[in-house]
C-alpha cells in the first residue's frame, strides 16, 4: 500500500490538498466509490433489510403461521386508520374496523364490508402468540398487531383459509431470500472451481470449457428446471425439496460466474504482482488465493449479486407451478399458488401481494448489483 | 464467409447430439415410470395391477430395456423417421401432438422477438440521445421494472387487468370455437386478437435488457471524434445519427439477441402455463408429471433444437454483419 501511495505522493504538487486519497486501501476505495451509486446504496439497503426480515420473521409478522380462521376467508385489505373522532376532537388512535359480513346466497361467498363502529385497536410489541425467536429464544411480543389477540387484523387482506397474507409473506422471506443466496453459493464453488481451472490451464481444458459453458448457456433453462424439479419425489421431506430445488437451481446457474473467474485469471496471470510472487518462490495456491483472488474478489462480489434475482424468479416461478417448493413450506412463489386462475385473482386480487414483495426484493438486488459492479473496479476512472 | 458458415454448422451437431441425450436423461434416470403411475393410480380407485400385468405392459412400452437403449431406438426413430416415440397419456403417437404446438410456439416466440425490436431499439436510441431527460429515466425504470417481475407475475396482472376492467376472459390463444377447427382466415385472425398479450408479457423483460444494451453502446459512440467530425461537414442530425453511431452500437444488440431468444423461448413455457396457451409449456408439465417420457423428452428436445437453431442463425447474421467475427474465427 504505502509503496504505491509515495509515488503518486511525488508526483502531486500539493499533497494536502488530496486529503488522504490516494493513502487508502482498496476495499476503502470500492466503499466509496460504491457510496457514489445512490440506487445502489439504496438497493443495498432495502436488501439489507430483506435479509433481516428473513432472519426475524416471528417477531415482524402480527401472528404466526399456524394461525387462520375460516369466518375471514378471502377478507379484503383493511384500510388502516391513524387516529378517531369524538366530541372532543381528532384522536390519535391508530387502528383497522373489524368486519361486517353478508353471505350471498348466489355464489356463496362471504361479502366483507368495514364495520366502523368495531374498533381493533394497534399498538406496537404487542402481547401475541408465542414463538421461538431465531429458533431457540422464547418470545411472545410483535413489533405490531391488534392489541387484543385474536381480533381480525388483516392489513394485506386473507386467503381462502382466513390466515394472513401479510404475516405469510413476511415468513416467505425467509425461504426466497435464501435459497437465492443458497443457491449463488453451490454455483460460486462448481463457477469458482470449473473458471478457475479453465483460466489457469489455459489452451486445450480452456477450450473445452468453454464450449461445455457455451452449450449450457444456450439450453433453454425453464424446460430443463420444470423437467429437473418434477422428478423431485412427491413425499420426501420438505427441508429435502428446499435443497435439491437449491441444487437444481444452480445446475445451470453456474456459468456466468465460471466466465468471470477465468476472464480475470486470464487476464491477471500476466500482471507484474503475479510474476514477482511467483519468482519469489510462491506456489500456485498460495499465488491463487493470497495474491490474485484479492484483486477479484470484488467483482465475484459484484456478480453474485446480480445472480441471486434470477435464483429468487425461478424458484418463485417452480413454486407457483406446484413442482418447487410445496406447503408447509412457505416461500412467495408457494403463497403465489393461491392466485391459481384469474377469476380467484378478480375477486381476490390482494393474493398477488406476495408478488409485490418478489418485485421489490428483485429490483433492490439488481441496484446493488450495478452498483457494486461499478464499484468493483475503483480505479477505472 | 463459406468455411466460416461450414464451421459454424458442424459445431451444432455435438450440442444437439448432448441436448437429444440430456433431454432424455433428465426424463428417464429419475426412479418411477409411467406404468408405475398407472399403478398408483389403480390402486388409489381401489383396485391392484396384477403384477405380471405390469411386467407385461413394461414390456410392451420396452420400458424394461436398458436406459442407452431406449434413448438409441428414440433418437434413432426421431432423427431417420420423424417419429419421436409413442404418447401414453394420450395413446397418440408424440408428433401428432407435437407438431401444432411447436409451430405456435415458434410463432409467439417470433412475434415477442419482433416486438422487442420494435419497441427497444427506437427507445434505446432516444434514450441514449437524450440522456438524463425526463423520457430517459421514466423509460430506464421500466426497464428496471420489466427486468424485476416475474413473467407469470405479469401474466396475471395482465389478465386480471384485462378480466376485471375490460370483461374479457384473455387466456388462450383461440377463441373456444376456433380451437379445433382447422385453419382459415376466421382463425388466423382469431389468433393475433390473442397473441398480443402472451407477446407483450414475454417481449417485456427482453425490451428491457434491449434499452439498456443500445443506451449504453450508443452513449459510448455519440462522443468519438467521427461524429464530430461528419457533424463539422454539415450532415444533418438525424441522417447522422442513424448512419454512424447507431450502425455501430448494433453490433452488440445483434450479438445480444441470442440470450434474448433464449430467455423468450424458454420463459414462454411458464407464461403458457399461466395463460393456457396452445404452445407447448401446458403439455410439457403435464407429460412431466404423468412421466409420460416420450412426450416429455420430444418437447424439451425440440424447445433446445429451437434455440440452439435460433444461436446459429444470430451467429451467421453477426458474421454478416461484423466482418471481424468471420476472420477472427473462420
Amino acid at each position: 500500500m504505502t509503496t504505491f501511495d509515495e509515488t503518486s505522493g511525488m508526483v502531486s504538487p500539493a499533497p494536502e490538498k488530496r486529503r488522504g486519497q490516494g493513502f487508502e486501501g482498496h476495499w476503502a476505495l470500492v466503499w466509496r466509490k460504491f457510496l457514489r451509486h445512490r440506487l445502489g446504496v439504496l438497493g443495498g439497503m432495502i436488501v439489507l433489510l430483506a435479509y433481516v426480515v428473513a432472519a426475524i420473521p416471528d417477531f415482524l409478522a402480527p401472528v404466526t403461521l399456524e394461525a387462520y380462521n375460516p369466518a375471514y376467508a378471502y377478507a379484503p385489505p383493511q384500510q388502516v386508520h391513524l387516529g378517531v373522532s369524538t366530541e372532543d376532537g381528532w384522536q390519535f388512535r391508530p387502528h383497522v374496523n373489524a368486519y361486517k359480513t353478508v353471505i350471498d346466497y348466489n355464489s356463496g361467498r362471504r361479502i366483507f364490508t368495514a364495520d366502523p363502529d368495531s374498533i381493533v385497536d394497534i399498538g406496537f410489541f404487542v402481547v401475541g402468540e408465542p414463538y421461538r425467536l431465531l429458533g431457540f429464544i422464547p418470545a411472545d411480543r410483535h413489533l405490531f398487531g391488534p392489541v387484543e389477540v385474536g381480533q381480525p387484523f388483516y392489513i394485506f387482506g386473507a386467503d381462502r383459509l382466513g390466515r394472513d397474507i401479510l404475516s405469510r409473506t413476511i415468513y416467505g422471506a425467509r425461504i426466497s431470500m435464501t435459497i437465492g443466496l443458497l443457491g449463488v453459493a453451490a454455483s460460486l464453488v462448481l463457477g469458482i472451481l470449473v473458471g478457475g481451472v479453465s483460466g489457469l490451464f489455459g489452451g486445450v481444458v480452456d477450450n473445452v470449457i468453454q464450449r461445455l459453458i457455451e452449450f449450457v448457456q444456450s439450453v433453454p433453462a425453464i424446460p430443463l428446471w420444470i423437467g429437473l424439479a418434477a422428478a423431485i419425489p412427491r413425499d420426501i421431506p420438505p427441508l429435502q425439496v428446499y435443497f435439491f430445488i437449491t441444487i437444481i437451481l444452480s445446475i445451470l446457474g453456474w456459468t456466468s460466474l465460471a466466465r468471470v473467474v477465468r476472464g480475470r485469471f486470464l487476464a491477471m496471470r500476466n500482471e507484474d504482482f503475479v510474476k514477482a510472487a511467483r519468482l519469489d518462490g510462491c506456489g500456485p495456491v498460495r499465488i491463487i488465493f493470497r495474491h490474485m483472488l484479492p484483486s477479484f474478489l470484488s467483482h465475484i462480489i459484484a456478480t453474485v449479486s446480480l445472480a441471486i434475482p434470477g435464483m429468487i424468479l425461478a424458484e418463485t416461478a417452480l413454486s407457483y407451478l406446484g413442482i418447487g417448493l410445496r406447503t408447509p413450506i412457505v416461500s412467495w412463489g408457494v403463497l403465489l399458488q393461491e392466485a391459481q386462475n384469474v377469476r380467484t385473482i378478480a375477486s381476490a386480487p390482494w393474493l398477488l401481494l406476495p408478488g409485490v414483495a418478489v418485485v421489490i426484493a428483485v429490483l433492490a438486488l439488481n441496484f446493488l448489483g450495478d452498483g457494486l459492479r461499478d464499484a468493483a473496479d475503483p480505479y477505472a476512472d | 464467409m463459406g468455411s466460416f458458415i461450414l464451421r459454424r454448422i458442424i459445431y451444432v451437431i455435438p450440442a444437439l447430439i448432448a441436448v437429444s441425450l440430456i433431454s432424455f436423461l433428465v426424463i428417464a434416470v429419475p426412479p418411477g415410470d409411467f406404468v408405475d403411475r398407472l399403478a398408483e393410480e389403480a390402486a388409489k380407485k381401489g383396485d391392484i395391477m396384477p403384477l405380471a400385468e405390469i411386467e407385461a405392459m413394461r414390456r410392451a412400452y420396452g420400458l424394461d430395456q436398458p436406459l442407452l437403449v431406449q434413448y438409441w431406438s428414440w433418437i434413432t426413430g426421431v432423427v431417420l423417421r420423424g417419429d419421436f416415440g409413442y404418447s401414453f397419456g394420450w395413446n397418440l403417437p408424440v408428433k401428432e401432438v407435437i407438431w401444432p404446438r411447436l409451430g405456435l410456439t415458434v410463432v409467439l416466440s417470433l412475434a415477442s422477438l419482433l416486438f422487442v425490436w420494435v419497441v427497444a431499439i427506437p427507445i434505446g436510441i432516444y434514450s441514449a440521445v437524450r440522456r438524463y431527460s425526463a423520457g430517459d429515466y421514466f423509460f430506464t425504470f421500466l426497464g428496471f421494472l420489466g427486468l424485476a417481475v416475474p413473467n407469470f407475475l405479469l401474466a396475471l396482472a395482465l389478465m386480471y387487468v384485462a378480466f376485471a376492467w375490460f370483461g374479457q376472459d384473455v387466456g388462450g390463444l383461440f377463441s373456444p370455437e376456433y380451437i379445433e377447427a382447422p385453419w382459415s382466415w376466421g382463425k388466423f385472425t382469431d389468433l393475433m386478437a390473442h397473441l398480443w398479450l402472451p407477446m407483450v408479457v414475454l417481449g417485456t423483460s427482453g425490451t428491457a435488457s434491449v434499452i439498456r444494451v443500445i443506451r449504453a453502446n450508443l452513449i459510448d459512440e455519440l462522443h468519438k471524434p467521427y461524429v464530430t467530425a461528419a457533424r463539422a461537414k454539415g450532415k444533418g442530425e438525424f441522417a447522422l445519427l442513424m448512419k454512424y453511431p447507431v450502425r455501430h452500437a448494433m453490433n452488440p444488440f445483434v450479438s445480444g439477441q441470442n440470450d434474448i431468444f433464449v430467455d423468450i423461448v424458454s420463459g414462454g413455457t411458464i407464461v403458457a402455463i399461466v395463460m393456457g396457451l396452445q404452445t407447448t409449456g401446458p403439455l410439457l408439465i403435464k407429460a412431466l408429471l404423468e412421466q409420460d417420457m416420450y412426450m416429455a423428452a420430444s418437447f424439451i428436445l425440440m424447445l433446445s433444437v429451437l434455440v440452439v437453431v435460433g444461436t446459429l442463425l444470430s451467429d451467421l447474421l453477426l458474421a454478416w454483419l461484423d466482418p471481424r467475427i468471420r476472420y477472427q474465427q473462420g
